[in-house]
């Protein structure tokens, strides 16, 4: 019996491994699935089959009602994604920390003990620590996306906020040092439930100054401590399966946040703990250059001259749920021979290639759909820059203005292009709350409105009395 | 007892497994690789069987059973949003 888990784990290892290897090309992404499907189901029934487990009920029970949550959890609109994924991250967590509970109660109430070694406690402490604290921001990270009304969307700041959060998890350590050193203590008990509940206090405190414009990055780095979570479950189970999955899966997460931090130009304790919003330098102050406005007709006779036009959608297109719309313009247009290309900032939207996502589900091919820094070198030859509710990742002053969060922050190139078009829902600054000098350039034009009605105004005039 | 030396040995490989793996993902796809490896971690599934199913007291197979229902969630949820969205992805 032992044979046969060794062997399923090693089989199921491998099949996580390839599942992972299939996804670096769209053509066989979908066999990575089936292969993740496969290893699971071999890892579950070879557990379920052990002879130790004996409640039968009750396994069954929980797995129904996994899927009963689970199966309409799949299927949330594409622009709820990134809640969705939030919310995952805060399960996988949870499922972490109690796990870890459970182990810990069982092994100091067992009579002669002797199961707890330092090694095994200062795993339980990490478990514990990294699922509660992901569960708990998880969920606020998941709440501020959902733009759930007690949540505050905004960052909230204030003064010792650092010192306290670094003094709730460094309280919650102390205390696992304390437990590493006599897990047997009298006080055991009580001082291991007190570090679950500094761990899920700290959850919420590290999410509670964090903006929307980070979330790509938390996302990511609440992906890894899941993952981490689950490796140090794995230590505390001795199951080396648990280890590697975990560790695959906090691999990604760190290449993940490595490269949104990148590409907003921050370090992670920067994102972490310098509140994205909260400086609102005095940029502004300077002269206020007038934006040109543009009609409807006027930005469709633009496009429709262009030989080539590249599209920089950003979370207002998400908003608005204006892909579809896009879609059809981009019809429109390479129906009369434009070329049309999008441009994709890594941090555009809320969670990494949130854009790709909402693009392919409107049915833009993925070979029109373009890094940043490919599409950069284009940018001059380019005759219009279509922005779509992207904002920061276009500022042109995050080249050289240093008193901005954005300063130093990689942009596409959009001010570089012969025409630019700007589609803004209002005339207020960005989430950042900086200016944006883009809209105020001699090449500039702006489109006021909600992405999706402005669109839905362009394509009409390509329809059939509009323009032939 | 636990074999510390051989736990952290697969640990640092598999982590460096999954560097080189992941860093070739296509840029196109960090979404679906999201779901996809979240839906692989929930693999935390098969320490909640154990602790659910074995001859436990009850307060600690509640605890196993609100976690394999957290697992289980992650793993139905994961695998077909990743699929469904990875069927959105063509190239003409």
């Amino acid at each position: 019996m032992h044979l046969v888990s060794e062997l399923s784990a090693v089989l199921a290892t491998s099949l996580f491994i390839f599942a992972l290897n299939w996804m670096n090309d769209p053509k066989t992404a979908r066999r990575g699935v089936i292969a993740g499907v496969v290893g699971m189901s071999i890892a579950v029934i070879a557990t379920w089959l052990q002879p130790g487990i004996i409640h039968h009920a009750w396994i069954f029970a929980a797995i129904v009602l996994g899927f009963a949550v689970g199966v309409p959890l799949s299927r949330v609109p594409l622009t709820a994604v990134p809640q969705r994924t939030a919310l995952s991250h805060a399960f996988g967590g949870l499922a972490a920390g109690l796990v870890g509970t459970a182990e810990f109660f069982l092994w100091i109430n067992e009579p002669g003990g002797g199961h707890i070694t330092p090694f095994r406690m200062s795993a339980l402490v990490l478990e514990v620590i990294l699922g509660f604290l992901t569960f708990t921001g998880s969920l606020m990270a998941a709440g501020k996306l959902q733009e759930v009304r007690w949540i505050p969307q905004r960052p909230v700041t204030y003064a010792g906020q650092n010192v306290v959060n670094m003094g709730v998890l460094v309280l919650a350590f102390a205390l696992g040092a304390a437990l590493v050193v006599n897990p047997y203590a009298p006080w055991g008990a009580q001082a291991f439930i007190a570090i679950a509940a500094l761990a899920t206090l700290f959850g919420i405190l590290l999410i509670i100054p964090i903006g929307g414009a980070d979330m790509p990055t938390v996302i990511s780095i609440l992906n890894a401590y899941a993952g981490l979570a689950a490796v140090a479950m794995g230590f505390v189970l001795d199951s080396k399966l648990l280890v590697t999955a975990g560790a695959l899966d906090g691999s990604s997460g760190l290449i993940l946040s490595i490269i949104m931090c990148r590409a907003m130009n921050r370090s992670f304790t920067n994102v972490l703990f310098g509140a994205f919003g909260k400086a609102q330098p005095a940029i502004a102050a300077g002269e206020q250059k007038p934006w040109k406005q543009e009609t409807v007709e006027g930005a469709a006779q633009m496009l429709e001259q262009a030989r080539n036009v590249v599209i920089i959608p950003g979370y207002g297109m998400a908003v608005a749920q204006a892909q579809h719309k896009v879609r059809e313009l981009y019809d429109a247009l390479t129906k009369r021979g434009v070329t049309v290309k999008f441009a994709i900032h890594p941090v555009a939207g809320r969670m990494p290639g949130h854009m790709n996502v909402l693009l392919a589900e409107a049915n833009i091919p993925y070979s029109a759909l373009v890094e940043m820094d490919e599409i950069n070198p284009e940018m001059p030859q380019t005759d219009v820059a279509l922005v779509l509710g992207a904002n920061d990742v276009v500022n042109p002053s995050a080249r050289y203005a240093k008193s901005t969060p954005i300063y130093g922050m990689p942009i596409i190139d959009a001010d570089k292009a012969k025409t630019v078009l700007a589609v803004k829902r209002s005339k207020n600054p960005g989430f950042a709350g900086i200016d944006n000098e883009l809209y105020t350039l001699d090449n500039t034009w702006m489109l006021f409105g909600d992405a999706k009605a402005v669109l839905a105004d362009l394509v009409k005039q390509f329809g059939s009395g509009g323009i032939h | 007892m636990t074999d510390f030396g051989s736990m952290l040995f697969v640990f640092v490989l598999a982590t460096f497994i999954g560097l080189g793996v992941i860093r070739r993902v296509s840029r196109l796809l960090y979404t679906p690789l999201m779901s996809l490896t979240n839906a692989i971690s929930a693999i935390a599934v098969v320490g909640s069987i154990v602790v659910t199913g074995a001859d436990h007291p009850l307060t600690i197979r509640i605890l196993g059973a609100v976690a394999l229902f957290a697992s289980m969630t992650n793993i139905v949820s994961g695998f077909m949003i990743t699929d469904r969205m990875l069927k959105m992805f063509k190239k003409q």
